[in-house]
């Protein structure tokens, strides 16, 4: 009896034999590429992954153990990071409202101006943060200004598309209630759209706090201030241990506002 | 009062909305009109407070053109003409209250009405017109946790709240059950009498119109096909409105003992 049964089933495939060759095909051809690219990136490296390893090894050996000495020093640098992401994150949220507006098909019915904030969005979306951490750090200097600007620039670009997405997906029926009663522009939208775009508005800046701690670790680098900029001085002067101490800080103080952020928008939605 | 004068209306895709309507609505009727979906009622109700234009004619609102109103006219004519919807157009997330209030939102200033600085009369005007429509207990909760009926009641009070000379009703009971749906009817017929609010109401159940209304208005294809008292109205009436024999479905039932 059981071994019919696995014969019936032996004989019969969820997928014709032409349509398997097929997929057997396409699956070791994109293997083989795989494998090429591999071989002739491999080229390029100093000795390969076994190199790698070896390297590996050497790293964790300069990196470990973390010098915690230096724990006090750092603590104020990571602080200015914060700082930077809470102002530039608070900037780019107080921006975006009329942006997020005018950029919603819904809310403005005037074509051009609604094309003109979507284009201007989409140019500053285009701009890698990056680049705008140094362009202004060329324009102002060295420090925590530069990376206010980059940052609240950066996140306004992400804040404003989310939400004006948000905004084009609210239910109108309200907004006509509030224009028959004589609502004027601003009490329709703040009497009808603000309370059904609030929650997620508050959920997508807290996102985006969390994107900017992490975006402006590596704007320091550049010279954008914060904890990014002692990293980047503790990797040139071969200072490894502090280096891995500060690594440590970044990770801990990431992850622990993430879980904050998280809690705080589970509480919201 | 109301008057259209030869009013049209194309929307932009080509569809006629209405075609030459010509009717004279008077201080304190309740009038209420029928058709099939599509017929044009809604565009006509629509008309009155410009949630629409009318591309030809004119539309008189206490003798002044309202078809040329922009900007500040415009609110205060909606000021003047309240409206109440199929779908009641509550903000769910937000309180009865507030709800209720939106209502003076054409009396009120924009930044006292941003920063909820409203009047103590204002706020009794409100907190009684919850009590007119027996829903005042659920003040303080939230739009959404209310049923059907009572989140039209709430429209209801939203609309007195905005001490209107007319009230326009867009299918207000398409979406409520039958005891619902004569609750409803019967509040709004109770504000006509009492306020003296002229009333307009579409509707497409025909023993709901005969029940409630003071005169009936026809429409087809975007014509007024019938203009009478219901004293008026018999079944074939309706029948020549609708352009077919009437069906079961054309009738709400569950009217009141």
């Amino acid at each position: 009896m059981t071994n019919k049964n696995s014969l019936t089933q032996k004989s019969m495939s969820l997928y014709p034999a032409k349509t398997k060759m097929q997929v057997t095909i396409i699956f070791f051809v994109v293997l083989g590429i795989y494998i090429f690219s591999m071989y002739k990136t491999q080229e390029q490296m100093v000795g390969g992954f076994s190199g790698a390893l070896g390297n590996m090894y050497v790293v964790i050996e300069k990196f470990f153990p973390p010098n915690f000495a230096i724990l006090s020093a750092i603590w104020n640098s990571m602080l200015e990071t914060i700082k930077m992401a809470i102002i530039a994150t608070s900037i780019a949220g107080i921006l975006t409202v009329p942006l997020a507006v005018l950029s919603a098909q819904n809310i403005t019915t005037f074509k051009p101006l609604y094309y003109l904030t979507r284009t201007l969005l989409n140019l500053l979306r285009t701009i890698p943060d990056l680049v705008l951490a140094v362009i202004f750090v060329g324009l102002f200097g060295v420090g925590i200004f530069p990376g206010i600007l980059a940052l609240t620039v950066f996140s306004l670009g992400i804040l404003a598309k989310l939400i004006s997405e948000t905004i084009e997906s609210v239910d109108m029926n309200p907004l006509e209630a509030m224009r028959a009663s004589g609502g004027n522009v601003f009490q329709v939208i703040w009497y009808s759209l603000v309370p059904q775009v609030a929650p997620q508005f508050t959920s997508l800046v807290l996102y985006v706090f969390e994107i900017n701690i992490r975006a402006s670790v590596v704007l320091g680098m550049v010279g954008a201030g914060g904890i990014g900029l002692v990293l980047n001085q503790q990797l040139k002067f071969y200072n490894y241990p502090n280096a891995m101490t500060i690594i440590i800080v970044i990770f801990a103080t990431v992850l622990i506002i993430e879980f904050i952020s998280n809690k705080l928008r589970e509480a919201l939605l | 009062m109301i008057e259209f004068k030869n009013v049209g209306l194309v929307y932009p895709n080509g569809t006629e909305g209405l075609k030459n309507i010509n009717v004279k609505i008077n201080d304190g009727e309740f009038v209420v009109i029928v058709g099939l979906s599509g017929a044009g009622k809604s565009t006509f109700i629509r008309s009155i407070n410009r949630l629409v234009t009318p591309t030809s004619g004119s539309l008189l609102v206490d003798s002044e053109d309202i078809l040329t109103y922009k900007g500040k006219n415009l609110r205060k004519l909606r000021t003047k003409v309240g409206m109440i919807f199929q779908n009641y157009n509550l903000v769910k997330r937000t309180n009865v209250f507030k709800n209720v209030l939106a209502g003076r939102l054409g009396h009120t200033g924009t930044l006292r009405s941003i920063f909820n600085l409203y009047s103590k009369e204002d706020k009794a005007l409100a907190y009684g017109n919850l009590n007119r429509v027996n829903i005042a207990e659920k003040l303080y909760n939230r739009a959404d946790e209310l049923s059907g009926g009572q989140q039209q009641r709430v429209s209801i009070a939203r609309v007195l709240t905005q001490k209107p000379k007319y009230i326009l009703a867009d299918e207000p009971v398409a979406s409520l059950d039958p005891p619902t749906s004569h609750q409803v009817m019967t509040y709004l017929r109770k504000i006509n009498k009492e306020d003296n609010i002229t009333t307009i109401v579409n509707l497409h159940f025909i023993d709901m119109a005969m029940e409630y209304a003071d005169r009936i208005i026809g429409m087809r294809a975007g014509e007024v096909v019938f203009d009478g008292p219901v004293s008026e109205v018999t079944e074939k009436t309706f029948e020549e409105i609708y352009g077919r024999s009437i069906r079961e479905d054309d009738l709400r039932g569950g009217a009141q003992e």
